[in-house]
């Protein structure tokens, strides 16, 4: 079944994007990658470590910028010129690559983003010709803000980053979807397969996940579990469930039973 | 000889030797890596690295990409 993902300009055929943080090593994050069947991952910017250390491999030396799409993200910025400062740097870091992930944050405990930072973010860099995916809040009057400001999806949260709690607003996820012309992907939250599955069967287009693969006990097995937990999320919301009924309904004949 | 200056790298402050930025990327182990480097909050495409002369105090940002969500 062809079902392709459109975000912006691109197409990608997996509705499932990764993260690269908290692995192992670099080797557990590619082989992760590689089992997920992910076509788009993200990338944080940092320092580079210019000490003793600078020898040590790089995380693009691993994961080719040529075969995935890279999505570097803004995480850990709490002002939108932090985070459009990062997403200059990262354009050259990729040879004016313009996709990015737009996160600004609002507090270091929940990590909910602040949302005025965000949308005041998301306006100078599409202004600035970048392809913004945008983190946000699953409130759906600010993703509609953020979709009519001009980001190519609209990233809600399904519950706090790294949480692992799941889907905890299945109804805003609805609303939004609903409201939105651009993908929505969940982004934050998921803990297991199951949530993954409950996304997509609501609507999503597709979800960005990392803890719940890097913090597995086999984080290779669950990024093929999740693989299959998005793809059998989206066939059954193509599929269309059956009604919720609050009564019985057999599924054998009564026609012909025995006596 | 260039002249030596002082600067603010990566958060730290920093003595160099030269004031060519090309100086800095070798020292730094950096050539035929992939990073980012941002003056004074404006980024120095790499086209300019060669030529780029550091000023003293100059707020120097070195960047790669890393693990991330």
């Amino acid at each position: 079944m062809s079902d392709i993902l459109k975000i912006g300009e691109r197409s990608f055929s997996s509705r499932l994007m990764l993260g690269t943080g908290k692995y192992k090593d670099f080797q557990e994050t590619k082989d992760a990658i590689s089992a997920s069947g992910a076509e788009i991952v993200t990338v944080a910017i940092r320092r580079t470590n210019l000490g003793q250390n600078s020898n040590e491999p790089n995380l693009l030396d691993f994961i080719d910028p040529e075969k995935w799409t890279i999505l570097p993200n803004t995480a850990g910025c709490f002002t939108a010129d932090d985070a459009i400062r990062t997403c200059q740097l990262s354009r050259e870091l990729l040879d004016g690559k313009t996709f990015v992930k737009l996160e600004v944050l609002g507090d270091e405990e929940n990590l909910f983003p602040n949302m005025s930072e965000t949308i005041k973010a998301a306006q100078v860099l599409i202004d600035e010709g970048f392809e913004v995916l945008v983190y946000c809040s699953d409130d759906p009057i600010f993703c509609k803000e953020l979709d009519d400001a001009g980001c190519v999806a609209i990233m809600p949260l399904a519950s706090p980053i790294g949480s692992g709690l799941g889907i905890i607003n299945p109804y805003n996820l609805s609303m939004i979807i609903e409201d939105s012309q651009k993908p929505v992907i969940v982004d934050a939250g998921v803990g297991t397969a199951s949530d993954a599955s409950i996304a997509m069967e609501l609507g999503c287009d597709g979800i960005l996940m990392n803890t719940a693969v890097a913090m597995a006990q086999d984080p290779i097995l669950m990024a093929s579990a999740m693989k299959k937990a998005v793809l059998s999320g989206r066939e059954a919301f193509l599929a269309g469930r059956m009604p919720k009924k609050s009564y019985g309904s057999a599924s054998s004949p009564k026609k012909g039973l025995i006596e | 000889m260039p002249p030596k200056v002082e600067v603010i790298l990566n958060g730290k402050h920093k003595r160099l030797e030269s004031n060519k930025l090309s100086d800095l990327i070798s020292i730094s182990n950096l050539e035929n890596k992939r990073f980012a480097i941002e003056i004074n909050n404006e980024i120095v495409p790499k086209s300019q690295h060669d030529s780029f002369l550091i000023t003293n105090q100059d707020k120097i940002e070195i960047v790669e990409a890393v693990g991330g969500g």
